[in-house]
């Protein structure tokens, strides 16, 4: 059983929930970057959470089904099409050998999911069937798919499906203007007051510079406070000496334009990371296409790991 | 008229490089299927084609511009 594809969309890679482990060594933990959308894409087709999934960024693929099989679409509000007529994202498809499945246009957000009951077959690499581009790693040979691809599909592995539906009240919404949590450190006191404040009073643009590694911002600069800097460390009063960077941290190199570390993002590097997503708010930076106005709320780690808990249930809703 | 949108966000471009020629300009006769730009977005440059043959009547983004999903880039008069 597989996937013929015709055209593969702008970057279509295989992912799932990560590579989970190998961050220390350099290999990013990676997975779908709205890991909700595609954990519900897997719920509608009776997969686990664990299955593989095809993640479109923008232009979603054409591709055909050698046999019989039951498809879901979750994410980014997208036309999907089954031979040309249009059926509805966030429910359970049921398509016949030789169907075609294509994409309209993205009316928001930026990517959508794919799953397929059995899951996306590719071989686990390191724990993980996620494609890690940069290091041509997991995934389909390591790379986002081309046309001509035979992407294998597993048999299903029989619990059913918990719904039939994702209720509109569970889905994510793709918003133009959203609030991101933060969480202040590791190197926040390299910020004058001013700075700190400027990050988190400006509305903060998302450029086009954004993929899965990293989405760059645009807004006011921050200003830094004046120090010699260490040895080891450059000379831009943003530079540290190296240090490992957390999932989701965001760096200012010169005090312009915020960038925030996803789920490909490098494990280390010489920028100050200012403050981090906290991981329930990782999947809405996921959403955000490009012009979307973003505010850096700061928080607790308490109120990060009650946020964090609340992700859970929504989990949870879907999967009982 | 046919207008040409753009099915993805990014940066438009007229011109294939810095020091090269554009695509098309404003008053070109334009055949259905021709580039009329590109637009860069996650280190990828896609191609804008023009679904109309006819003449290239305007550009509705600058070069170097912002474009969302859905945005005209350009528009032909049929014939």
């Amino acid at each position: 059983m597989a996937f013929d594809i015709l055209e593969p969309g702008l970057a279509t890679s295989v992912q799932d929930r990560g590579r989970f482990g190998y961050y220390n060594v350099g290999i990013p933990q990676g997975g779908a970057m709205d890991q909700l959308s595609a954990s519900m894409a897997n719920a509608l087709v009776g997969n686990t959470a664990d299955d593989a999934v095809l993640e479109c960024a923008y232009l979603g693929p054409r591709f055909t089904t050698d046999t019989d099989a039951v498809i879901a679409v979750t994410g980014a509000p997208v036309e999907v099409r089954v031979n040309g007529t249009p059926v509805d994202e966030w429910s359970r498809l049921s398509l016949a050998a030789g169907d075609e499945v294509s994409f309209g246009m993205l009316s928001g957000g930026t990517r959508y999911y794919i799953a397929v009951q059995g899951g996306i077959d590719v071989p686990v690499v390191l724990g993980s069937r996620s494609t890690y581009t940069l290091g041509a790693l997991g995934g389909f040979q390591g790379r986002a798919l081309k046309a001509g691809d035979t992407v294998p599909v597993g048999a299903p592995s029989g619990s059913g499906p918990a719904m039939d539906v994702i209720p509109e009240n569970l889905r994510p919404v793709h918003a133009k203007e959203v609030t991101v949590r933060i969480l202040p450190g590791l190197y926040d006191h390299r910020l004058t007051a001013e700075g700190m404040e400027t990050l988190v009073s400006a509305a903060w643009k998302l450029t086009p510079v954004a993929d899965r590694m990293g989405l760059r911002y645009s807004g006011p600069d921050l200003e830094w406070k004046p120090r010699i800097q260490p040895f080891g460390a450059g000379s831009d009063p943003s530079n540290i000496v190296d240090a490992g960077y957390a999932i989701g941290s965001i760096q200012v190199p010169g005090g312009k334009e915020p960038i925030v570390l996803h789920r490909d993002a490098v494990s280390g590097g010489g920028y100050a990371m200012v403050a981090t997503v906290i991981s329930a708010d990782m999947d809405v930076v996921a959403r955000s296409a490009p012009g979307t106005l973003t505010h850096f709320e700061p928080v607790t780690m308490e109120q990060a790991l009650a946020a964090r808990a609340d992700a859970a249930e929504v989990r949870r809703a879907v999967w009982a | 008229m046919a207008d040409i949108v753009s099915p993805l966000p990014g940066i438009f471009y007229r011109k294939p490089g810095p020091d090269k020629d554009p695509y098309a300009n404003e008053g070109d006769a334009i055949e259905a299927g021709q580039t009329i730009g590109v637009v860069e977005i996650m280190k990828q440059f896609s191609e804008i084609r023009s679904d109309a043959s006819g003449t290239l009547e305007s550009f509705a983004v600058d070069d170097g511009g912002t474009v969302n999903p859905g945005d005209v880039i350009a528009t032909v008069s049929e014939g």
